[in-house]
């Protein structure tokens, strides 16, 4: 599979974004050349705002721009993105529904070298729990790029979480990216993977590698974390024998959360993958921390064996 | 009907009906905030009655002036103004911070005609002003934005990093107005933590900065007018205020930051402030 890098791609969607759009601006707090938007700053410098590393003013003041009917972007790590501007996202945003979009690139464990302080493993659940906000996660690069142009033509404020990563291309340019509609990634007949981010990639390998033993997987990429479309998941869901949710995020309050709530009462076994409630640390590589945190193909297909034991759960159920 | 004027006394007058307004909807037995609504009500009288470009009948005219309370807390005086304006009905005043009302605690533009953002986490509003005032800039819009701040409110980091940003971007179409009565929400600022001196460093920070007596009407409109002829910079005006202003017994005391009043309380001040007891409470 082709490897593309989601912030790149970001960052070039910002400037097509740009050039439709005069109301569409920028805000960075520091991090252009991380998150990308120095493409966006050297194509349009009058609607670029560099904030300095002022994370809550950044924030406050893209609600301001919004006020003015800017469509405003706003840029850091998602640790700060997300945790440092969480009351102004909370007051300022979205009590009053403002078409903000808060943007947290180098998401998850991807920053490996900066260790716990500027990873996330809660942004998704912190962000997933205030009222109005959309909340997303791409897949790929591909993703990423029609996401970053939904949310511009959707009127609202949203978080959207990207990797530092290469990601392989899991997605479709054939299959558009709407709010809240999980999509099939890889058909299969026994257990469904519900994915998110970096993990709907690894999803795919677990796939492959339980294909000769005879396990069929079925991987779906939740890319929207808010809102959720339970009825679509539970599509998803019919004829398997065993969910399986994969997520390089806490498991609380990302996509286990997202999938155990939507399937509450169905009766079939649910397996997680994701970070138990513990912080990140410094690696030499990502890799490293993908295993350490048991966030690999392996793991999704060690949990897919434990759930293929399950009945099959029937329309009814579901 | 209400109307905007440059007659001092006239103003002097608005602002005195505002302040009873904001005593109506404190009430009796219920907690309001009367101290900080009062210190800053003879500036929202000068800019709703007097300054500010806006029309209640098109509370989203483009070209309006925006009003910013980033010290959220004192939203009753300017839902007192803006009901004088009749951006809303008069009654929507009696059900004030009630279940279900349309004025709430702290200023919510989705709920309030005439609110432009939602303000009450102290630091923001001044930010939001920021951005708003940038905005209106990339448009070229003639509009400016008024901010007041309040001086507890001082205290909160992101109040300096939007003053940064404001300067930076020379923000002026931005107008700040820093209440500065003196008191945080529990004691005098001087003796508790004190943020001051305040025109200093908002020179500092490159911001224009004048100071006023902030109870004195002639002197606010000559302030917000002769701001008006500064290029390049955001504009501070330090006004000198006295919580609780217009009601005697709460002057400078911060137990009616967000204090009750008593019935006799309630009548006492309603008296001060020209009005009778009785029919203030009929409304």
């Amino acid at each position: 599979m082709k490897m593309q890098n989601p912030r790149e791609v970001y960052g070039r969607t910002l400037v097509e974004l740009g050039r439709e759009n005069p109301d569409v601006v920028v805000l960075e707090a520091d991090l252009g050349k991380s998150t990308m938007t120095c493409y966006f700053e050297e194509a349009f410098p009058e609607r670029f705002f560099e904030m300095g590393i002022g994370e809550a003013n950044m924030t406050s003041f893209a609600a301001g721009l919004s006020l003015a009917g800017k469509i405003p972007y706003t840029n850091s790590f998602a640790v700060f993105a997300a945790g440092r501007s969480f009351d102004q996202i909370r007051q300022g945003i979205c009590i009053p529904k403002l078409n903000v979009k808060i943007v947290g690139s180098s998401a998850g464990l991807s920053d490996y070298g900066d260790g716990s302080s500027h990873q996330t493993v809660e942004d998704v659940a912190i962000m997933r729990a205030i009222p109005n906000l959309t909340v997303l996660v791409p897949a790929d690069a591909g993703e990423t790029r029609r996401m970053t142009r939904a949310i511009a033509a959707y009127h609202g404020p949203v978080y959207m979480r990207i990797t530092r990563n290469d990601l392989p291309d899991v997605t479709t340019e054939d299959a558009p990216f709407e709010i809240g509609k999980p999509g099939l990634i890889r058909d299969g007949k026994d257990v469904v993977v519900f994915a998110m981010g970096q993990m709907v990639s690894e999803s795919l390998r677990a796939a492959e590698s339980l294909e000769t033993r005879g396990v069929s997987l079925r991987v779906v990429n939740v890319s929207t974390l808010k809102p959720v479309d339970e009825a679509a998941l539970k599509v998803f869901a019919r004829g398997m024998k065993g969910i399986v949710t994969a997520e390089e995020h806490s498991l609380i309050g990302g996509l286990a959360s997202v999938i155990t709530f939507a399937f509450r009462g169905c009766g079939i076994p649910i397996q997680c993958v994701g970070i138990e409630d513990q912080f990140g640390q410094s690696a030499q590589n990502y890799q490293q921390l993908q295993e350490a945190y048991g966030l690999t193909a392996e793991h999704i297909a060690f949990c897919a064996m434990e759930t293929n034991v399950g009945k099959t759960v029937t329309t009814a159920e579901v | 009907m209400v109307h905007q004027t440059r007659d001092i006394k006239e103003l002097e007058r608005i602002a005195t009906l505002i302040r009873l307004r904001i005593v109506q909807m404190v009430g009796v037995g219920q907690r309001g905030h009367l101290g900080g609504s009062c210190s800053a009500a003879d500036i929202v009288t000068a800019l709703y009655f007097a300054k500010m470009h806006h029309d209640p009948t098109d509370p989203n005219w483009p070209d309006r002036d925006r009003f910013l309370l980033s010290k959220g807390h004192s939203a009753l005086a300017q839902y007192a103004a803006l009901a004088e304006w009749s951006y809303f009905p008069k009654e929507e005043s009696k059900k004030v911070k009630t279940l279900g009302a349309m004025l709430q605690g702290h200023p919510d533009r989705l709920k309030t005609p005439g609110i432009e953002a939602n303000t009450g986490s102290l630091g923001q509003g001044i930010s939001i002003a920021c951005g708003m005032a940038a905005g209106l800039k990339i448009d070229g819009r003639r509009s400016r934005v008024y901010c007041i701040l309040g001086d507890g409110e001082v205290a909160e980091g992101q109040v300096w990093e939007a003053s940064h940003a404001a300067s930076i971007y020379k923000l002026d179409n931005l107008v700040a107005i820093l209440d500065n009565n003196g008191l945080m929400a529990t004691a005098p600022i001087a003796k508790r933590y004190n943020t001051a001196p305040y025109p200093e460093k908002w020179r500092a920070f490159g911001w224009h900065v004048l100071e006023i007596d902030g109870h004195d009407m002639a002197a606010i409109l000559e302030a917000l007018d002769s701001v008006d002829q500064i290029r390049g910079k955001p504009k501070l005006i330090v006004a000198h205020t006295i919580k609780g202003a217009g009601i005697s017994f709460a002057e400078n005391r911060p137990e009616f930051h967000n204090g009750i009043l008593n019935a006799e309380q309630y009548a006492q001040a309603c008296r001060e402030l020209g009005a009778d007891p009785a029919a203030a409470m009929e409304g």
